[in-house]
């Protein structure tokens, strides 16, 4: 059943980005923008979390997640340690995401060239 | 002649830019859409496969599964990028495979990838986040004002 | 001689000795592949980067051209080249190859013809005796340059175009009377037009009106009937482009035939889907005009040619300004000696 959810919730989320970039004439960096910024404020306003918990994969694989993860980061921190804890949490969830792609893209540069 | 000036069009290019959208061929929304939806729920399938991957058979919580399928995606979308064939796929995918974090792995991976001829720091150091980069800044901007706000309205709570 | 207000006639008729197209491995694909000197079955040429393989590209037209006008680069007097890398590199290192003295000229994809209408005035004025015009364009070069990584994954809209990975030159020299090749005739230089389009995944549309111009001025200039020409090209409007020039043409009564005109963009790709609206870069004009219409006319097949290339002036910067895109279309005519009306037009 959760993989049904995963693809439609995680398939609606893209076809916004694809209605954003067709209609809208966007770039794919801005349309990414944005949804990673709704991801943010959803995340922001507690919204995200539940469609976490139903649609599993289709709400952690889009990009809206990354934003709900900063969101998140910078909120429990600052629970903690006040203002100064919103600066230093914002990374705490979604390092691992962004050390990943730093590290595989590096790789792909030194065992790649690029096609054409 | 003032900057507002020189951008507002004049009747004749008005009327010479309407003569162009009329002829200019349609973007096949439709088939985009639904090969978007398509596409980027099978990436997510994909996703929650690997996710169950890690809870059922490595035995990871839920939550902890989370970051190993979040860079066996990368990992993939890496691969596939310096193999030449994401490209060809993403052409017809569009959204489908943007928006997932296949996406944003295959942006840095194609920026670093082309940026070897300028070398290892300036070159693919330097230009890895090029296309990336807005996505990060953007997040963290809303990440910091989102939590800002938290702690304003309710602190320590 | 200057003709009217923005062309020259070149009254002493310099003639196209010999010209060169070298091609990549899309343009093998395309129906004109046969019109090529050289076709190269990888796009990296076997260089280390596309830039460095651009400029192969370059300096295999320039030397094939030489070599086929039974030369030595020692001969020529100038080479007139532009591409569209930034500071235009490329034809700074074949200029550095060919050790020849060097006008580096920027009209993006217009450069072909304004390098040859450049080349044709020095040789009529007799302030060159052998002039080499060249330029070349690399489709993943420019994708690097103006748009995305090669390897990056966009979708683009049908109106984008595909740049033409190629490299083409021709020497042009003074007439020697003996009527063997095509003389370069009269020429005439656009002016920037600008309708305020941004898109620069629709660059035909942007540069039509500009085509416009350069032919209204043209006709203009030399008081000719617009029947004149056997075939008039474009360098790259592409299909959108093309079609929107056709309408324009019939709008604003430019009567040229329309089975008389075609635009290099649509011819040298043909049907093949990936290239979407067609061919783009400053090697689509040239290769067609230096490859394709050079063996058309000489076999007789076209007497009377006007190649108008065009060009988008914008840079990557530019649009991410918002800024809208200036265009501009230069015209050459190319005719077989006894083919070419005496007197064109008035005297200034």
């Amino acid at each position: 059943m959760i993989y049904l959810w995963a693809f439609l919730v995680g398939g609606a989320i893209c076809l916004i980005g694809q209605v954003l970039m067709d209609v809208f004439r966007l770039q794919p960096a801005q349309v990414v923008s944005i949804l990673v910024v709704v991801g943010a404020v959803l995340g922001g306003l507690g919204l995200y979390d539940p469609i976490v918990r139903f649609a599993g994969a289709g709400a952690t694989v889009p990009i809206t997640s990354f934003g709900n993860a900063l969101a998140q980061g910078a909120i429990a921190e600052g629970k903690v340690h006040g203002l100064v804890g919103v600066i230093t949490g914002i990374f705490e969830l979604t390092s691992a995401g962004i050390s990943a792609a730093i590290v595989f893209a590096f790789l792909t540069a030194v065992f790649f060239r690029p096609k054409g | 002649m003032p900057k507002a000036q020189l951008k507002k069009a004049t009747p004749v290019m008005q009327a010479y830019q309407a003569f162009a959208s009329a002829r200019e061929p349609a973007r096949p929304m439709a088939r985009n859409f639904a090969i978007a939806f398509v596409a980027g729920g099978l990436v997510c399938v994909l996703g929650q496969a690997v996710s169950d991957f890690f809870v059922y058979v490595c035995g990871f919580s839920r939550k902890d599964a989370g970051n190993p399928t979040v860079a066996v995606l990368i990992a993939i979308s890496c691969l596939l990028t310096g193999l030449g064939v994401f490209d060809k796929i993403a052409r017809f995918t569009g959204a489908g495979t943007a928006i997932p974090v296949t996406g944003f792995a295959n942006a840095m991976a194609s920026a670093a990838l082309e940026s070897k001829t300028e070398g290892w720091v300036l070159g693919v150091g330097a230009n890895m986040f090029k296309l990336a980069g807005a996505v990060i800044v953007w997040g963290v901007v809303a990440a910091f004002f989102i939590g800002l706000l938290h702690t304003l309205v309710a602190p320590g709570r | 001689m200057l003709r009217g207000h923005q062309s020259w006639v070149f009254e002493h008729r310099p003639m196209i000795l010999s010209t060169a197209a070298i091609g990549g491995p899309m343009e093998a694909k395309g129906p004109l592949a046969d019109d090529f000197d050289l076709l190269h079955a990888d796009i990296r040429m076997e260089q280390k980067s596309w830039e460095q393989a651009e400029r192969t590209l370059l300096d295999e037209a320039c030397q094939k051209a030489i070599e086929k006008a039974g030369l030595t680069k020692e001969a020529i007097s100038f080479l007139i080249a532009g591409d569209l890398m930034n500071q235009i590199i490329s034809s700074s290192f074949a200029a550095r190859t060919l050790a020849v003295p060097y006008l580096g000229i920027f009209g993006a994809c217009s450069t072909s013809m304004e390098g040859l209408a450049l080349a044709s005035l020095l040789v009529n004025a007799r302030a060159a005796r052998y002039a080499l015009a060249a330029t070349v364009s690399h489709n993943a070069a420019v994708e690097k340059h103006y748009r995305y990584p090669t390897e990056y994954g966009a979708q683009k809209p049908p109106t984008a175009q595909w740049t033409v990975t190629a490299g083409a030159a021709a020497v042009v020299a003074p007439n020697d009377g003996k009527g063997e090749h095509p003389v370069v005739t009269r020429a005439t230089i656009g002016r920037v037009v600008d309708m305020g389009l941004s898109d620069p995944f629709n660059m035909g549309a942007a540069m039509a009106p500009a085509a416009l111009d350069t032919l209204v001025s043209h006709f203009r200039d030399f008081d000719l009937p617009h029947d004149y020409y056997d075939l008039v090209l474009t360098g790259d409007l592409g299909r959108v482009g093309s079609r929107i020039l056709r309408d324009l043409m019939v709008e604003h009564r430019v009567d040229i035939p329309q089975d008389r005109y075609a635009d290099a963009g649509v011819l040298i790709y043909g049907d093949l889907p990936e290239v979407l609206a067609g061919g783009s870069g400053c090697g689509c004009s040239a290769s067609v005009a230096y490859g394709h219409v050079q063996r058309r006319l000489r076999q007789g097949e076209l007497r009377r040619v006007l190649v108008v290339a065009t060009g988008a002036l914008l840079s990557p910067i530019s649009y991410q300004q918002k800024e809208t895109i200036p265009c501009i279309a230069h015209a050459v005519a190319i005719e077989w000696p006894e083919a070419a009306c005496q007197t064109g037009g008035r005297a200034t």
